[in-house]
């Protein structure tokens, strides 16, 4: 707050450039700040449209804030009651991702800033066969095969249903979760709930990629929206029920932040092959130039390593492209102040059995990075198609 | 759907088929657990003016586009049993008034348009005398502690997410029908006091299960009060 209001009163000598990125600007010895419009927009009543071909939150660009609810069907519950289920999600996801109150919402007010809001509905295994749907259920939405060296935890893992609430307001995203938990909990109970955090929503331009708590910029390969390649690697084409769905695997990845902090800078980037500054391959000069995983130094070694991260997810294949669109979680410090931070990897794909099981399965087995991470959660979900207005999330998969 | 409008047990139109509401309300309380609501106010113009129910048919003809008047945003409180209320806002694209003169559903046993007022301070719902009139070109609130359209003798558990339907039925004869979708909604725990000058005397509470609509006080109550 100082320091937006000497940039205001032109009282700190040096920033004007600074605060032109804002939008401000101070003439030098003035005390009469211009403030343009466009550096004093408030972003909290944009918002991201519900209905459509696809559900919101999976090509849209990913907001500040997000929650992952993994809920579990009560016993004896069954496809009626998953149908209600999701009737409501989609009438409170509708209105309140458009910045209007939920029916019956006991706190209107708060839904007025939707901040990009998105409500992202799936579908976990187990549900397919506790809706008499077991037919419908895409191959690859199954239990993954297991993986060297992850420490699974059951608190982290599975759920029959999937909520992904996404945006960057964090009262909204308190508000959206309470509605929705309001809404689903006499059809199921909540198995676990996992937040996540990207950079404040203007802190960097907009298609920056985001840095992990390691500090690493993490996510630079990734499709783009709208291009063929994204709808080929992203988007289901069958079963007929989940044509233009995604598969979503969700995995907790916690970061051992003390022994990477002993780790020297060095070699923190040849495990990766990226350098930390500019997120650049260690054979080039920017973040997004391909990384050239032939280049030799002097010597003839490799310049990126043969167990360099980059290495081994870089898909070998188009089949093995898939959407990373992860958030960041902090949920400590402990008692002793160690760090329990991590990356919460939300891959969206066409088939998991074609892009992240092959993909983790060359990490697992030789990513550098091991050392220092591991894979304590485990979740696969089918997120189906968008909806028109009227219908329901998941309509068609029900009838 | 089939439409159908129960008329009150002590009007012109009595329909022998069907037990006494009196009656069939101390059924219910007997399965509730002791609860006895009086409805001598069944009786008000709200109800008396139902016009002949509408044949399935005529209620077709007689849809949304015909009769021109729609429930928006229309919701209905999650109850186990007994009694809830449908809120939304009644909105008349045309040119002329329309009045909602009664209610029906398939899920309740009597359906009542209600008003809620304050008497003594304290705010108590009771059959609303000519019904809700919406005005041309515009819309009428049905809205938790205010005008709303009481479902009573639930025949069904109203659960979130279910989508209920009622028929309304409308001045000039017409009826058109609405839907609501039921919504987790902790309020509503508003007393009912019957219109009419009938009290409910010590002992006829209101079960918790019972409970009416929206957001307000038990002190208006006759009777001992709910939770």
């Amino acid at each position: 707050m100082t320091s937006r209001r000497q940039l205001l009163t032109g009282a700190a000598a040096g920033v004007t450039g600074a605060a032109a990125g804002y939008g401000l600007a101070a003439a030098p010895g003035s005390t009469q700040p211009v403030v343009t419009p466009a550096g004093e927009r408030a972003h909290g009543t944009d918002t991201v449209p519900f209905h459509g071909l696809h559900q919101a939150g999976i090509a849209t660009p990913a907001p500040a804030h997000a929650a992952f609810l993994g809920l579990d069907l009560r016993p004896g519950l069954g496809r009626d009651d998953v149908r209600r289920l999701l009737r409501v999600v989609t009438d409170d996801a509708a209105r309140l991702t458009q910045g209007r109150p939920a029916l019956g919402d006991t706190e209107p007010e708060l839904a007025a800033i939707p901040s990009r809001l998105t409500v992202t509905v799936g579908f976990g295994p187990a549900l397919f066969d506790r809706i008499g749907r077991a037919d419908r259920r895409p191959p690859s939405v199954a239990a993954l095969p297991a993986f060297p060296g992850e420490h699974l935890e059951e608190r982290w893992s599975g759920g029959d249903l999937l909520l992904q609430v996404c945006t960057d307001d964090p009262v909204t995203l308190a508000h959206t979760v309470r509605m929705l938990a309001k809404d689903t909990r006499d059809v199921t109970t909540v198995r676990w709930v996992q937040r996540g955090f990207r950079p404040a929503r203007g802190a960097t331009p907009a298609g920056t990629t985001m840095r992990n708590l390691m500090g690493q910029v993490d996510g630079t390969v990734n499709p783009v929206p709208g291009t063929g390649m994204f709808d080929g690697a992203v988007w289901a084409r069958g079963p007929a029920w989940f044509a233009g769905g995604t598969v979503l695997v969700l995995r907790r990845i916690r970061m051992d932040l003390e022994t990477w902090d002993a780790f020297d800078r060095d070699g923190k980037e040849l495990v990766v092959g990226r350098r930390l500054d500019t997120g650049a391959p260690l054979t080039g000069r920017a973040e997004h130039d391909v990384p050239d995983l032939k280049a030799v130094d002097s010597h003839g070694f490799l310049v990126i390593d043969d167990l360099a991260h980059v290495r081994l997810a870089h898909a070998a294949v188009p089949a093995e492209l898939m959407l990373r669109r992860g958030y960041n979680y902090d949920e400590g410090p402990a008692a002793d102040g160690a760090a329990d931070a991590g990356l919460l990897f939300a891959a969206y794909q066409a088939d998991a059995s074609t892009a992240f099981v092959p993909v983790q399965r060359r990490l697992a087995a030789r990513d550098g990075l091991n050392r220092w991470i591991a894979h304590t959660g485990s979740a696969v979900f089918a997120l189906p198609p968008g909806c028109a207005p009227g219908d329901h999330l998941g309509q068609e998969l029900l009838e | 759907m089939r439409p159908f409008v129960l008329p009150c047990p002590d009007q012109a139109r009595p329909d022998p088929a069907r037990p006494s509401l009196i009656a069939r309300s101390a059924l219910v309380a007997a399965v509730t657990g002791g609860l006895v609501v009086a409805l001598a106010g069944c009786g008000s113009t709200a109800s008396t003016v139902s016009p002949a129910p509408a044949s399935p048919a005529s209620s077709t003809a007689a849809g949304p586009a015909v009769a021109g008047l729609v429930l928006k945003d229309g919701w209905v409180k999650a109850v186990p049993s007994g009694m809830t209320a449908v809120f939304g806002t009644l909105t008349n694209p045309t040119g002329h008034d329309v009045t909602v003169l009664s209610a029906a559903s398939p899920v309740a046993g009597t359906v009542q348009l209600h008003e809620v007022v304050t008497v003594n301070g304290a705010a108590r719902m009771q059959p609303k005398t000519g019904g809700f009139v919406v005005p041309a070109g515009g819309s009428h609130q049905l809205a938790p502690g205010h005008d709303h359209v009481m479902l009573m003798d639930l025949k069904q558990p109203i659960k979130a997410g279910d989508q209920i339907t009622v028929t309304l039925s409308l001045s000039g004869g017409t009826s058109v029908e609405v839907s609501a979708l039921g919504k987790e909604f902790a309020a509503g725990n508003e007393s009912y006091a019957p219109s009419g000058g009938v009290s409910m005397s010590p002992g006829m509470s209101m079960s918790p299960g019972m409970s009416m609509s929206p957001g307000m006080s038990m002190s208006g109550m006759s009777g001992s009060p709910a939770r």
